[in-house]
């Protein structure tokens, strides 16, 4: 069945979809429509869950620890400053190795604050051991709330997955999208079946126990080692779920006209859509441009970048955040990944979209420009700005 | 004295064999845990008059009353001297640990 739906609308169908027992949030600026839609679908009876009504972010995500302790299916969903306020638990779940799945619309942080999209918010929390996925349109958006929780819940996974979607451009605009049938998602995602840490009235458990610093950096490498095998999970889990529904997502990357081309921009979420639509024009007058899209950042797509990226002449990733003092988040992660190449490509930082200031199609044009003829770039580029640097 | 059992912990050999996640049979302890303690509580035991204040007060609950006189788990007592503090009586003398 397709329907014409928000993005935020999108993630409430493949939440209730994926048949969370426990939805915990906060409703309050910057929270998004999402929740209320699950609230809407737990009152009519269409979504069997327990609905909680929190009162923070903080608590919310707690809550879903809660949750995830007895082994049952958690969802939460936060943006912004309310993922920050939640910010002390992320570790805490992903160390306890709990498989949440979370929305977060993300938005511009303060200060100056407004509620328009750009990549501040999940970009400070990509160390807290979370999968970290952006959605480029509403239907990857349902497709991921599916796939996040299989991921999650592998046995070889056991770790949170924080499913991004860009706040506004995506959050609020609409799309056909089509909802899967509820007895092929059964069949794709059975119930939650955790067999590991769970706590039960005849079995209870210590949880988040504290390990000193005889043991502590043991458990951490685990955890480390196990979000690198996630790679794999991440795989065969698009995999599947395309042959169930049709919709490959090509695991923790996607290219568009990338083979051939000289000059590629690094793309995350929606704006991936813009590049697309860029490139065909460009291609058209015979330029050589194509887009390398990450879909995860954690586990970070170090291979295939690698593979991608050999080869070509200049690349400019496209960040929606900065780290103060130094670049795009971004851009740091992909070239340390191209650290390793021989005759690597020239690699430059477009960043743009800060507190949802649009990237157009003009915009990636000049930058695509850029990377094909200037003689000289500088290393960050700020796109679409309103006067002098 | 009823006290906790300490279970060894068979150390893993490869970091693949830890436990997922911090999480473990509750009243697990692996080790005792009183290396942090300065100053030890020495109950006067002629003194005492069994009053229970230090028993209710001890934030790590190792007074023991099973037995006549009360007794101190000195595996796990961290020293804090709450109950050197609240004996009435003041038959609890804190006593540096070096002496």
């Amino acid at each position: 069945m397709k329907k014409f739906i928000s993005g935020n609308d999108a993630v409430a169908e493949g939440v209730r979809l994926a048949k969370p027992h426990v939805i915990s949030a906060y409703p309050i600026t910057p929270q998004t429509i999402a929740v209320e839609r699950l609230s809407e679908m737990v009152e009519d009876g269409s979504l069997k869950a327990e609905y909680m009504h929190v009162e923070s972010e903080h608590s919310a995500l707690a809550a879903a620890m809660g949750v995830s302790s007895v082994g049952a299916r958690a969802f939460t969903a936060t943006s912004s400053q309310g993922l920050l306020y939640m910010a002390e638990c992320l570790p805490y779940a992903s160390g306890a190795r709990m498989p949440i799945v979370m929305m977060n619309a993300n938005r511009a942080l303060a200060t100056p604050w407004n509620i328009y999209g750009d990549q501040m918010d999940s970009a400070m929390l990509l160390n807290s051991g979370w999968l970290q996925v952006y959605v480029e349109d509403a239907q990857e958006a349902l497709d991921m709330m599916i796939q996040a929780y299989k991921i999650a819940e592998d046995s070889r996974v056991l770790a949170p997955v924080m499913v991004n979607l860009d706040g506004f451009v995506l959050t609020h605009t609409y799309e056909l999208v089509e909802i899967p049938e509820q007895t092929k998602v059964d069949e794709f995602l059975p119930p939650i079946n955790m067999t590991e840490q769970v706590m039960r009235l005849e079995d209870p458990k210590s949880l988040c126990i504290s390990a000193g610093n005889d043991f502590n950096m043991e458990f951490k490498i685990k955890q480390e080692k196990d979000l690198h095998a996630s790679r794999s999970v991440i795989k065969e889990v698009d995999k599947s779920f395309g042959d169930s529904f049709g919709r490959y997502y090509n695991g923790m990357v996607d290219t568009y006209m990338l083979e051939d081309a000289e000059a590629v921009l690094v793309t995350t979420g929606s704006v991936t859509g813009t590049a697309r639509i860029v490139v065909d024009k460009m291609r058209a007058q015979g330029k050589k441009v194509g887009v390398l899209k990450l879909r995860y950042i954690r586990p970070f797509p170090e291979d295939e970048i690698r593979d991608l990226l050999k080869g070509k002449k200049r690349i400019g990733v496209i960040d929606k955040n900065i780290s103060f003092g130094y670049e795009g988040t971004f851009f740091t992660n992909v070239n340390s990944a191209l650290l390793s190449l021989e005759n690597a490509p020239e690699s430059y930082n477009f960043v743009g979209g800060l507190g949802g200031r649009d990237i157009t199609k003009d915009n990636i044009e000049e930058a695509f420009n850029t990377l094909l003829n200037a003689d000289k770039i500088d290393k960050v580029n700020y796109m679409n700005v309103r006067c002098d640097l | 004295m009823n006290r906790p059992k300490v279970k060894k912990w068979q150390e893993p050999g490869n970091v693949d064999a830890y436990p997922i996640g911090a999480t473990c049979p509750s009243d697990h302890l692996v080790s005792i845990n009183a290396g942090w303690r300065t100053y030890k509580p020495v109950i006067d035991q002629d003194k005492c008059v069994m009053c229970l204040r230090c028993f209710l007060v001890c934030p790590d609950g190792v007074i023991d009353k099973s037995e006549e006189q009360l007794t101190i788990d000195y595996d796990y007592c961290k020293g804090c001297g709450v109950c050197a503090h609240e004996c009435k009586p003041k038959c609890i003398e804190m006593v540096k640990e070096d002496k």
